[in-house]
């Protein structure tokens, strides 16, 4: 053989940059098409970003590592639909930094578990889940009751997501914190305010303990918002169909 | 250090050429089983190129020669099953709870979808055998909040408690101390009176049937027996959803209790619901 793999194994820059070739290849053929093709980028109604709260909630969510056991998404075979509903859809997704598909079910899905259960239920189910369903194996989150929700930083977190692209306004990310409170209480000031930015939003104190804002508010609000935002009445299956 | 290839006599084959340290490497070819599953593989994956969606172009992509998508196929599986089920299903929509009975397919279609669908909506709250915890009744004994004939729980099911349903099941009792009806006593009272209607070994307080008559009577009944038209439970049958201490009923009575249920209604197809019917009524408590 003329070429010489001696060059590659005697200079690691050429095995370096050789490598990285390889792998650029890889990306451009799998990745970039994504972002560029029309017919992988879904048309759907009903999507918004994450309030405040919900954002908040959904940290939690990460903190504790939810993902560890629960997916978020609905696949489609004929199984999952039948347990969970309609399957994912990307766009469904498409404000999630990073998302949260996970990979292993040790309890059930929760892409579509908003407005399933009430939020007593949850509420009673995350401080002790065998109160509820004896054969249960999740752990009990009770300090999630009793912790104050920490939302001083929350305009950033909600800047953070707009450097990456989610579309929140100027005025989003700057009455974020007001946002968290006004969507615990309708009685609240900044109420009206809050339902101009986020017009579908669900109101209402979760926790059932109005005098405190407690992390079992935030992701009270994110598990009853998860898979209710596409109103799939509208959903053009033949269109979306790839 | 590269050198020419060198003939090894023991194992005869030539050498790669590469020196390192005095070390060298013999040049032993692939196994062939390896070599022929390679190629094999490289035909497969050009085969697979053209029969399924692949290759990414400018503006689309191949879709290839099947046409194959996944969201067709599981509507394809979704409908097939609901087609399958149709036989069943359509006889079910129509059929009172006597016809359901006498006839043994229909019986066990419906057993087994209602037991397939508790487990996936309902074991949530009401627990997989059933039986309920604090809050969520158990649906295996025949104490009914809102009546336990097939058309009774097949129209709890459709619409939920306190529900997004317009016909939503709806029961509105008092919170008889922070709406400033009765004092903490009088609740104290009433509570005691409640418990000794299901226990000979509590005596009633002095003038607390009195106070029950006036303000309970009305939708538990004056025997207490309770009303299924207003979901008022049964308060002498020593069965409790919250819980029959002391502490639990002067809290209920106090602040009172506000569970929900979805409406299954758009959730569930109207089949679906039946066979959950009917299911539920054989548990034990169907009346």
């Amino acid at each position: 053989m003329s070429f010489k793999h001696e060059i590659f194994e005697k200079n690691s820059i050429f095995l370096l940059v050789g490598i990285l070739i390889m792998v650029a290849i890889g990306g451009l053929v799998e990745i970039a098409p994504l972002f560029y093709l029309e017919n992988t980028i879904e048309k759907v109604k009903g999507m918004r970003p994450y309030t405040p709260l919900e954002l908040a909630g959904r940290n939690i969510y990460i903190r504790e590592g939810c993902y560890n056991c629960h997916s978020q998404m609905i696949r489609s075979t004929r199984d999952e639909v039948e347990r969970y509903g309609h399957y994912s859809l990307a766009a469904e997704s498409m404000y999630d930094h990073p998302f949260q598909w996970g990979s292993k079910r040790t309890g059930p899905d929760l892409a579509r578990v908003g407005k399933k259960y009430s939020d007593e239920w949850h509420r009673a189910h995350l401080i002790a889940p065998r109160a509820i369903v004896p054969e249960s194996v999740m752990p009990g989150y009770p300090f999630l009751a009793k912790n104050d929700l920490k939302f001083n930083n929350i305009s950033a977190d909600l800047k953070a997501n707009q450097i990456v692209g989610v579309p929140y306004s100027d005025d989003q990310v700057t009455f974020a914190a007001q946002d968290v409170k006004a969507q615990l209480d309708e009685d609240s000031e900044g109420y009206d305010d809050f339902m101009t930015r986020y017009p579908s939003a669900m109101v209402r104190d979760f926790d059932g303990n109005p005098e405190k804002i407690s992390e079992m508010d935030a992701i009270i609000a994110y598990m009853q918002m998860l898979g209710t935002l596409v109103d799939f009445s509208l959903y053009n299956e033949k269109e979306n169909n790839r | 250090m590269s050198t020419e290839p060198e003939y090894d006599k023991i194992t005869d084959t030539y050498t790669t050429g590469h020196e390192w340290d005095g070390i060298k490497e013999l040049n032993t070819p692939l196994p062939r089983w390896w070599l022929w599953t390679f190629i094999a593989c490289t035909i497969w994956a050009i085969g697979y190129w053209i029969v399924m969606p692949s290759w990414p172009l400018v503006s689309d992509y191949t879709k290839g020669v099947l046409g194959h998508s996944q969201r067709d196929v599981v509507s394809a599986e979704v409908n097939a099953a609901i087609q399958s089920r149709k036989i069943y299903s359509e006889k079910l929509l129509t059929a009172d709870l006597e016809t359901i009975k006498n006839d043994r397919d229909l019986l066990e279609f419906s057993m087994a979808s209602g037991k397939a669908v508790f487990g996936d909506n309902c074991a949530g709250c009401h627990g997989s055998g059933a039986s309920g915890s604090k809050g969520y009744p158990n649906l295996n004994d025949d104490d009914w909040l809102w009546g336990g004939s097939l058309e009774e729980i097949h129209h709890t099911i459709t619409v939920g408690v306190r529900s997004t349903h317009d016909d939503t099941r709806i029961s509105d009792m008092p919170a008889f101390l922070t709406d400033e009806i009765l004092t903490k006593n009088q609740i104290k009272d009433v509570a005691t009176y409640v418990i000794s209607l299901s226990n000979n070994s509590v005596a009633a307080p002095e003038g607390a049937a009195q106070i029950y008559q006036e303000n309970c009577a009305v939708c538990h009944g004056e025997g207490a027996q309770g009303h299924k038209e207003f979901g008022a439970p049964n308060l002498t049958d020593d069965i409790w959803l919250f819980g029959g201490d002391p502490e639990t009923l002067n809290a209920t009575i106090s602040y009172s209790r506000k569970g929900v249920m979805p409406k299954w209604a758009g959730r569930l197809d109207p089949a679906t619901i039946k066979g959950l019917a009917v299911y539920i009524h054989t548990l034990g408590g169907g009346e």
